[in-house]
Parts: structure tokens; C-alpha cells; sequence
């Protein structure tokens, strides 16, 4: 019992905060990417399509395209 | 086939809980059982009635689906103003002690009804907006029907079904005495199935999405959605002592118990009316206002920053007891840094408006969306204060803290929510607008000022309660007694009292409002969802 709670604990304290650390670091870096900021405005609107009914069965490669341009 | 399959597992769910009424080892647990009993015998003559009827062919997949959205409005609002109620009624008993009435003693005293009142507002009144907002915004955001047919009213009437046994269970005392956790072992495996179709449903719709890319509300609503069961199945370990009975042991005790305890309910608060909560203003605010997030970077920083941080915040609930104090440290350093990504938030969500502030001058709801991000400013700002040791040597155990909940939930939470459904009913009833914009702006004042009231005399009370415990003489004694404090807080509480009276009042004024909207609102132009068919 002992010696699990102390292996757990140096892990916890050595790898997994660093684990957790570089994880997070990364996710706000692959945020700010550059040639993220088209993507962005583009999701952000999301709010302002499909207000009253589900888009079309084709819809989804038709955005695809649209965004990639 | 389905349908006899539905039917049987009715049928067994009927006699089963017959047999547990015959055999119950306490009233809470028979009522419980009779309520199950009747629940599942009407469900049964339901779906008997409809077996083997001529079921329309084809999925509507060319409609949205509103209906549990429509349901999951109607149920904000009703337990909205059932948990204000009760908040004010159990104010005044604190101020009056009479209230606490002779005859009801063992059902409506403050003890009993203290449960009741947090669980109906935090979990009944929040969860069903949860609810309403979670299938509005994901269906909008992924332009997909929800996934899984009819399983959405499932969640739906399972999840009411809960908070019908724990509201009832509080009463009879049946509770396992873990915080915002009361309900007993059988409820919260009822929770935990409802919570595993919420999941299927809200991931099946994402999963079917026709937008390339996943807006931030969802990010938002799906880890409220994960989070919540992780903190419910882990908090809630316990044995039942009998499973004839609504007795249950915890399986961790002392300070272990203490600790999971606050972790799940810091993370309640992180995860149930902040990180859910703040989907709702990601989509809501927008749209309100019309004009995209103020930036969608600081958008997704916000959030993983928030998940990052706010799991370990938890043990600043703990200072200064059995718990290490490497614990309660990193707890509160750890609440101390939230107070950026928080931060960060509240500005992402004002800033929103900029180019579009004139609009608050005539839109008595983005009014209220506007304010309640306010308030979620300063309750962000007020609670990683209050966690650092010293000012928690101070603000523990008194009232300070019963203000700071309050500032966030009556504020952030509450006004939010208001404004939630203002947009909603015109949008899921075919209106062109509200009954009345001048009762959503008494509605605002009288919350407003409400909250104030509130907040203002719990930081009166709070800090004097806290300097009087600490008060001591020239010879090392102290000087009050704990009854002198009590003595000394009638006034505030009997403000708080008013404030909740009219927290209250404007609750009650929205109900009207929504209710005349819905019967007498100008009907919108022929897109209305009026004309869809049935669901």
C-alpha cells in the first residue's frame, strides 16, 4: 500500500506533470499556428448557418472544400 | 420487436419494485419503490397501447429535433422558480427560527430543506437549461438532427425522473451525506444510466456532423457531459448496507473521503455551472448579439486552460484541516492561476460586443447576457482570493461564503439561463418575439438588485461573523460566544431575505412572460418550426 502510494506520487510528480505540461503548451501553440486564423473566423460562424433545419446529406464536402480554399 | 423488448424489461421493472416496496427496510426506499412501481406500470400501458401500431416510415431527417428542447425549456423555467422559492423560504427560517415549524419537524426543517433547495437549483433548475442548451447548440452547431431517435426524451423524463426521487428522498431523509451528492445509491445509479444516453446522444450528433469542424460550445457542453460522470461514479462508491433499503456505507472514510468529496464538488462547480454554463454563452451571446466571439483563439485557450486547471483546485476547501498541507497548497495555487483563463473568458465574452454596445441600450436580454458574464467575472476573481490560506483563516465557515456561491449561481448561472430562454421560447414556439420586453427588463432590475442585496449582506455578515469568532481579550480568551454572532447577524439576514423575495418576484414575472409568449406572442413569418410535424 505503501510503496504504491510512493511510486504513484514520484510519477505524478515527475513525468505526468510534465506529461501534462508539455500537452498543454502544445495544444496552445498548435492554437496560435500560423494559418490557423482562416479556419477560426470560418468556425466561429458556425452559429450563424443552419439556424432552422439540418444542412443537406452532401453538405459536409461541400464545406470541406469551402474551408480549404 | 423493440417494442416487446420494451415491454418486457417495463414489465420486469414493475414486479421487481413491487417486490422491493413488499420488502422496504424504510419509508424513503418504499416510496421510492411504489413511485418506480407506478412509473413503469403507466410507461407499460403506454407503450402497450402503441405496439404493433403502423409506425411512420422515414427518420425526419430533414428537421431539427425541438421537442426535448421545448420540454427541457419548460422544465428551466418551472424548477427555476420551485429552487428560488425554497432558497427564500429556508433564508427567512434562518432569520425566524419559528419557520422551522413544529408540525412539519423530520420534513420542512431547515435541514431538510437546505438539500433541497441546492439540489433543485443547481441540478434541477441548471441541469434541465444543461439540457435545453445542450440539444439546441449541438444540432445548430453540427446542422444534424440528434442522434439516437428517441432517446433524447429518455434523458430527458430519466433525468426528471431523478430529480423527482432525490427531491422526495431529501424530505424523508434519505441521504448519503456527501455535498451536492446526497442522493442515495439507487438514485445515482438511475443518474448513471440517464447520463451514459445523454453521452450517446450528444457524441452520435457530433459524430454525424455535416460542419467540418467542432464549434467551442460543444467543446464546452461535451466536457461537462464527461466530467460530470467521472465526479459522479467516483464520489458516489459506496455498499449498500441492504438492497432492500436506501442505507449505504462510503467506501472511503476520514480525510480520503473528505478529499474525493471536494474534488467532486469543486469540479461540480468547474465542470456543471462553469464549463457547461460557458457553452451556453459561447452560443448564446453570439447569436444574441449578432456578431461572431470576439475571438475564437482566446475561445480555445479558454478552454483548455480551464480543463487543465480547474480539476485541481478542489482542495482549497480544506485548509486547516487533516489534510496535507502540500494538498491545500497546491490547491489553492492552483485556484489562484484560474483566475486567468477565467479572466480571459469574461473578456472573450464582453468583448463580443464591441462595435455593438449601443444594443444594450434597447435589448433587455443581451442586457442580461451581458451582466451575468459580469457576474461571472467577479465571482472568478472573488473565489481564488477567498481560496488563499490567509483570507480563508478569515472567510471559512461564515456567511462570505454562502454570498460568493450565491454571487455566482443567482448571477452567472441564473442570469444567464434567463437569458437563455428569453431567446429560446420566441425561436422554439414560432413567435416573432416576446410577449413584453418591459417585464424582461423588471425581471432584470428585480434580479439585479436581488443579487445585490444578497451578495452585499453575506460580506457584512461573513467578515463581522469571522472577526467576532477571532476576537480575543488582553488574556488570550475569547470574547463572543458563538450565540452572539448568531444575534448579530438578524438584520443581514433579513436582507438576504428581501433580496431573495425579489430574485424571486423576477422569476416569477419571466414564467408569466415565456407562458404569454407562447399563447399570445406575434406568430413568426412562415418559416416557423410551428408547421413542422409531430414529433
Amino acid at each position: 500500500m505503501e510503496e504504491t502510494y510512493n511510486i504513484m506520487r514520484v510519477f505524478a510528480g515527475s513525468f505526468g506533470l510534465i506529461f501534462m505540461f508539455a500537452a498543454f503548451v502544445g495544444v496552445i501553440l498548435f492554437t496560435l499556428r500560423p494559418g490557423s486564423r482562416k479556419i477560426h473566423r470560418d468556425t466561429a460562424n458556425i452559429p450563424f448557418r443552419h439556424d432552422d433545419k439540418p444542412a443537406a446529406a452532401d453538405d459536409m464536402n461541400a464545406r470541406l472544400t469551402e474551408v480549404a480554399q | 420487436m423493440l417494442d416487446y423488448l420494451k415491454l418486457l424489461i417495463l414489465g420486469v421493472i414493475v414486479v421487481c419494485a413491487a417486490i422491493a416496496a413488499n420488502y422496504a427496510r424504510d419509508m424513503a426506499y418504499m416510496v421510492h419503490a411504489i413511485l418506480v412501481m407506478l412509473t413503469a406500470g403507466g410507461l407499460f400501458l403506454w407503450q402497450l397501447r402503441r405496439t404493433d401500431e403502423p409506425v411512420a416510415a422515414e427518420v425526419l431527417e430533414t428537421q431539427y429535433m425541438d421537442g426535448p428542447v421545448r420540454a427541457a425549456a419548460i422544465a428551466t423555467a418551472f424548477w427555476g422558480v420551485v429552487g428560488f422559492l425554497a432558497g427564500t423560504f429556508i433564508a427567512f427560517q434562518l432569520a425566524f427560527p419559528q419557520l422551522n415549524f413544529e408540525w412539519a419537524q423530520g420534513y420542512l426543517n431547515f435541514g431538510r430543506l437546505r438539500p433541497l433547495h441546492t439540489s433543485a437549483v443547481i441540478f434541477a433548475f441548471g441541469g434541465s437549461g444543461l439540457l435545453a442548451a445542450s440539444f439546441y447548440i449541438v444540432q445548430r452547431t453540427c446542422a444534424a438532427r440528434l442522434w439516437g431517435g428517441n432517446l433524447a426524451w429518455f434523458v430527458f423524463w430519466g433525468y426528471q425522473f431523478f430529480i423527482v426521487l432525490a427531491a422526495t428522498g431529501y424530505l424523508m431523509g434519505s441521504t448519503q451525506g456527501q455535498e451536492y451528492a446526497e442522493p442515495e445509491w439507487y438514485v445515482d445509479l438511475w443518474l448513471t444510466i440517464v447520463w451514459v444516453a445523454f453521452l450517446g446522444v450528444y457524441l452520435g450528433t457530433l459524430l454525424k456532423r455535416k460542419e467540418p469542424h467542432i464549434y467551442v460550445a460543444n467543446w464546452f457542453l461535451l466536457s461537462f457531459i464527461v466530467t460530470v460522470a467521472m465526479l459522479h461514479l467516483v464520489n458516489n462508491m459506496s455498499v449498500p448496507v441492504s438492497i432492500f433499503g436506501s442505507r449505504s456505507v462510503q467506501v472511503m472514510s476520514g480525510v480520503q473521503n473528505a478529499m474525493t468529496q471536494w474534488w467532486y464538488g469543486h469540479n461540480a462547480v468547474g465542470f456543471f455551472l462553469t464549463a457547461g454554463f460557458l457553452g451556453m454563452m459561447y452560443y448564446f451571446i453570439p447569436k444574441q448579439a449578432e456578431r461572431p466571439v470576439y475571438s475564437y483563439k482566446l475561445s480555445i485557450i479558454h478552454f483548455w486552460a480551464l480543463i487543465f486547471l480547474y480539476i485541481w483546485a478542489g482542495p482549497h476547501h480544506l485548509h486547516y484541516t487533516a489534510l496535507p498541507d502540500w494538498a491545500s497548497t497546491l490547491g489553492m495555487v492552483f485556484s489562484v492561476v484560474l483566475w486567468m483563463p477565467s479572466w480571459g473568458g469574461m473578456i472573450n465574452g464582453l468583448m463580443t460586443l464591441s462595435g455593438a454596445w449601443d444594443k444594450l441600450r434597447t435589448d433587455p436580454i443581451l442586457r442580461m447576457m451581458v451582466t451575468s458574464v459580469a457576474f461571472y467575472g467577479m465571482s472568478t476573481f472573488e473565489g481564488p482570493m477567498m481560496s488563499i490560506r490567509a483570507v480563508n483563516s478569515l472567510s471559512h465557515y461564515t456567511d462570505w461564503t454562502i454570498g460568493h456561491v450565491h454571487s455566482g449561481a443567482l448571477g452567472w448561472n441564473g442570469l444567464v439561463t434567463f437569458g437563455m430562454l428569453y431567446y429560446l421560447f420566441p425561436k422554439l414556439w414560432g413567435r416573432a418575439s416576446l410577449y413584453s420586453l418591459r417585464l424582461v427588463s423588471w425581471h432584470y432590475w428585480l434580479a439585479t438588485i436581488g443579487i445585490v442585496l444578497y451578495a452585499a449582506s453575506m460580506w457584512v455578515t461573513g467578515i463581522m461573523e469571522g472577526l467576532m469568532w477571532r476576537e480575543v481579550d488582553a488574556q488570550g480568551f475569547l470574547v463572543n460566544s458563538f450565540a452572539d454572532t448568531v444575534a448579530a447577524k438578524f438584520p443581514m439576514y433579513v436582507v438576504r431575505g428581501l433580496g431573495g423575495v425579489m430574485f424571486l418576484s423576477g422569476s416569477l414575472i419571466m414564467a408569466y412572460n415565456l407562458w404569454m409568449t407562447v399563447r399570445r406572442g406575434p406568430v413568426a413569418e412562415a418559416t416557423a418550426p410551428a408547421a413542422a410535424p409531430a414529433e
